[in-house]
């Protein structure tokens, strides 16, 4: 691990709360260490700025070992930044050099309302999965868990999909603002394994409607949230979704 | 304090099925007038508010995250255990239960323990029939993996995200219930205190983190499902906000809180590498199955791992304990890879790290057996450390992971508050003074789907309940009384941060406090040193801290700083109780407690017993209570893996 530091400037996005109008804010930084991470330098920051007197960066985030989704922010026009299936939270700053500038911005879309600085409010991707994301299975009473032989690989083709963590990367960085990334991973899960057959029809077709109410837009093959997945989803999933939702529709 | 465990009678293996049978019942009608109040939505959380949604019962959850799939739970990485000797490897109820009470050096409750065993089953079929990916074999069955501190597979796991897929497949069952209507989800709140009427548990007051907004809420009954205390250290392998809170809350209104001196530090953490460290990251245990942990022989030792040749290596674990080898449980892998540092045998630019090396196995395996079981714990790993283990040997060293104390629960998980049921990690039941791996994920779903229903029902069923609103006095003295602490917190603030502390920096103060005298080795002088520095940090807060903005908003440094203030104060009987316990237990060592081979050494006839505090009011030394443990199944005997 090495020991170098570099100084960055760092324009971020600064908006007191949902109503009130953001601005970039220009803050320079020096000496941080190459081995920390990027919310490691934020936390540099916050410090600093409370120091001063000023109000520090609200961002979120809480596992810190890129699993639990809730960190994410757009560094240079990239979600979750530069680094191909990173979270923010494992970015390191060895990825950067001195006299970088980063502009850091929130994830943003028209449904995921900013809360404040880089924390958005990602609550419509919970009522995506309320919708139908998944088996309708009461506690007991179920069967041994090997009397459902699945194949292996069948297994882990489930299992790409549902490695999704739910940051919403996908939603910010596509054009159209659509979550089926989101979506598709998780209608792909369950209708790849034979718990999720008896709801497979009902599940396309109401976890599709809950995308089209909450305000996300339509997949056009842009394919920016594979690129940005920091668990390296698939769009496959969200033609799997595509034909999900064409055979429920005509065929019920 | 009264300490009634409430085990049921008659035979160990029967317990459980004669505690379902004489507890009271509710019937589906009337479940829906009861309210149940649940915070934290990890596993046991989460897992507890479907259930009881399902049953019939009105929930409302909280959560401090945006999302209910945030909470902790998800960073397990590991796997489950369960007794279904699908192996046929000689794996029983019996045996996950004798594992479990020797894993955690006999200061476990044994009817806790097996019923924990018993129900592991229907935990794996649970999750079956929700769609948890589990790994399969090629045939299509269940696929196992060993773990520490067991010499049979009963570990079951979904590549290394055990802890996200199960946590996934509670959580869908909660959406299932809020999409239901039966339970109402309450994210981004804050727990700040509960609501006791009568002396029963009725309700909480909670702060809207986005807001600042206070607001109370009754309920028939609460449920603590909040997890682990591990961030007192303030560097630990938890979440960021991971807390005391709830439960130190609930010990001030009279909890007893047991063992909190049990902490435990995992063996496979990614090293600490500078001061500006915010968190530690665990490498799973699992690792262990083909990883082989070594140290140069010779003590300062500064060459590349792959220019020291086998003769001047230490494979000190397997060679020290030849039949269990690197599988060793936690307490035993993490002491020796101290014990290693401390004689200058460390690795790396610290020194404090040792090696887990691959390098075999990948010889014997091929690199795509090894990236199969492990590519995505590699890749952590390289991401973090710019070092890939496939080339070079992994650097491990331990870190405070999980928390075995947490309130004291009888066996329904009630609190010594009626009507306060505390599951998962928050209370102190089931992994005795040290746990085995992959079985943190086994209690949490246990307690949560299958225990805390039937013990909810008996506890409704038989205490009549008055409805209470909550616009009631409790719930507006205890409103007021949160109001009071904010404005307290924020006091020091006032004329601006000249001269003053941060959050953190006090937080900092703390945890290395608590890991220089109150970590993996402890000593009386040391322990006694603690509690004498510990109130002159907690001047130190109470009058320097700087906390920029109002209460009135949403505030990070205030939240932080609110958990910050309870973990002072917890900190004190973190301290009291490690000095009470004159014994080595699990990784706490004693240092006055040691066998002729260094060793930790258990002391049966003077410490069989839980260790509960009371909270005697704010100023006044907190009482010790015990709850004698009692073994009549098990013979205790001195733990050995050589």
């Amino acid at each position: 691990m090495s020991i170098d530091t570099i100084d960055l400037s760092l324009e971020i996005w600064r908006q007191k709360d949902s109503k009130a109008t953001g601005n970039f804010e220009t803050y320079a930084l020096q000496n941080i260490s190459t081995g920390m991470s990027f919310l490691e330098m934020l936390d540099v920051l916050n410090e600093n700025l409370t120091r001063a007197g000023k109000d520090p960066v609200a961002f979120d985030h809480d596992c810190r070992e890129g699993i639990c989704g809730m960190c994410g922010a757009v560094i240079n026009g990239v979600a979750h930044g530069p680094e191909p299936e990173t979270t923010l939270c494992q970015l390191h700053m060895r990825h950067f050099k001195t006299g970088d500038t980063l502009v850091i911005e929130p994830f943003r879309s028209r449904a995921f309302p900013i809360r404040k600085d880089l924390i958005t409010d990602r609550s419509a991707l919970d009522r995506i999965i309320q919708a139908g994301g998944y088996v309708s299975v009461n506690t007991g009473g179920t069967p041994d868990g090997n009397t459902i032989p699945i194949p292996s690989a069948t297994a882990e083709l489930a299992m790409d999909a549902a490695s999704c963590i739910g940051c919403g990367a996908c939603v910010a960085s596509c054009p159209n603002g659509a979550a089926m990334l989101f979506t598709g991973a998780k209608i792909s899960q369950l209708c790849l394994l034979p718990q999720g057959q008896p709801e497979r029809t009902e599940r396309a077709l109401a976890m599709v409607k809950a995308m089209d109410t909450e305000g996300f837009g339509n997949c056009t093959n842009e394919r920016e949230c594979e690129a940005v997945c920091p668990k390296g989803i698939s769009i496959r999933n969200i033609a799997r979704m595509n034909k999900e939702f064409v055979k429920a529709t005509f065929f019920g | 304090m009264e300490l009634n465990a409430n085990i049921p009678s008659g035979p160990l293996a029967e317990k459980w099925d004669n505690h379902r049978f004489s507890s009271k019942l509710v019937n589906p009608a009337n479940r829906r007038k009861y309210r149940i109040i649940v915070v934290g939505t990890g596993l046991a959380g989460a897992s507890a508010s479907a259930t009881l949604a399902e049953q019939g019962y009105e929930v409302s959850t909280f959560c401090i995250q945006d999302s209910p799939r945030r909470a902790h739970s998800i960073a397990a990485q590991g796997g489950i255990n369960a007794a279904k000797n699908y192996q046929n490897d000689g794996d029983s109820i019996q045996r996950l239960f004798y594992d479990t009470i020797k894993g955690g050096d006999f200061r476990s409750r044994e009817a806790n323990v097996y019923r924990l065993a018993q129900v592991s089953n229907n935990i794996i079929d649970q999750c079956v029939a929700q769609g948890v990916p589990f790994a399969r074999e090629y045939g299509g069955t269940l696929a196992n993996r060993s773990f520490g501190g067991a010499q049979v597979s009963r570990t079951f796991y979904a590549r290394g995200q055990t802890g996200q897929q199960l946590l996934l497949g509670a959580y869908s069952a909660l959406s299932r219930q809020i999409k239901n209507g039966k339970v109402t989800m309450h994210t981004r709140q804050e727990m700040m205190d509960l609501v006791l009427v009568d002396g029963k548990a009725r309700g909480i007051v909670t702060r809207d983190i986005i807001s600042g907004k206070l607001s109370s809420h009754s309920a028939d009954a609460v449920i603590l499902a909040t997890g682990g205390y591990g961030n007192a250290y303030f560097l630990s392998t938890n979440a960021m906000a991971s807390n005391v809170t709830a439960a130190w809350r609930a010990h001030k209104k009279g909890a007893g809180f047991a063992n909190p001196c049990f902490v435990q530090i995992h063996p496979t953490c990614i090293p600490v590498h500078g001061h500006f460290q915010s968190k530690l990251t665990l490498m799973s245990e699992s690792l262990r199955n083909d990883g082989r942990v070594w140290v140069p022989k010779k003590p300062g030792d500064s060459r590349r791992p792959g220019s020291i040749p086998e003769e001047e290596r230490d494979y000190y674990l397997e060679s020290k304990y030849p039949s269990f080898g690197n599988l060793v449980p936690r307490d035993v892998a993490s002491r020796n890879a101290k014990e290693q540092c401390d004689e200058g045998k460390g690795v790396g630019t610290t020194n404090l790290a040792v090696y887990l090396d691959f390098a075999e196995a990948i010889q014997r395996d091929g690199k795509a057996t090894i990236l199969k079981k492990y590519g995505n714990l590699f890749q952590m790993y390289e991401k973090i450390t710019a070092s890939n283990p496939l080339h070079e040997p992994m650097m491990i060293y331990p870190a405070v992971h999980y928390t075995m104390g947490g309130l004291w629960v009888d066996y329904n998980l009630m609190t010594t508050i009626p009507g306060l049921f505390a599951i998962g990690e928050c209370n102190f039941s089931d992994h005795g003074a040290n746990r085995l791996g992959a079985s943190a994920l086994m209690q949490g779903l246990a307690d949560g789907y299958f225990i805390v229903g039937t013990c909810i029902a008996n506890y409704l069923g038989s205490n009549p309940l008055a409805t209470v609103e909550a616009s009631e006095q409790p719930f507006t003295e205890a409103l007021k009384q949160v109001q009071a602490n904010i404005a307290r917190l924020l006091k020091s603030s006032e004329g601006g941060p000249e001269g003053k502390l941060t959050v953190d920096e006090i937080h900092k103060e703390l945890g290395l406090l608590l890991w220089d005298h109150c970590g993996m080795a402890r000593n009386k002088e040391g322990l006694e040193k603690a509690l004498k520095e510990l109130p002159l940090i907690q001047k130190k807060f109470w009058d320097t801290v700087y906390i920029p903005g109002t209460g009135e908003e949403l505030n990070q440094s205030l939240e932080r700083a609110g958990r910050l203030a309870d973990f002072l104060e917890f900190a004190e009987i973190m301290i009291r109780d490690a000095l009470a316990r004159e014994e080595s237990c699990g990784c706490h060592l004693r240092e006055e407690s040691q066998t002729e081979e260094n060793e930790a050494k258990r002391d049966d006839a003077g410490y069989s017993h839980v260790s509960v505090w009371e909270h005697m009011g704010d100023g006044e030394e907190p009482t010790l209570h015990k709850e004698d443990l009692i073994f009549e199944n098990v013979t205790p005997s001195q733990r050995s893996y050589k």
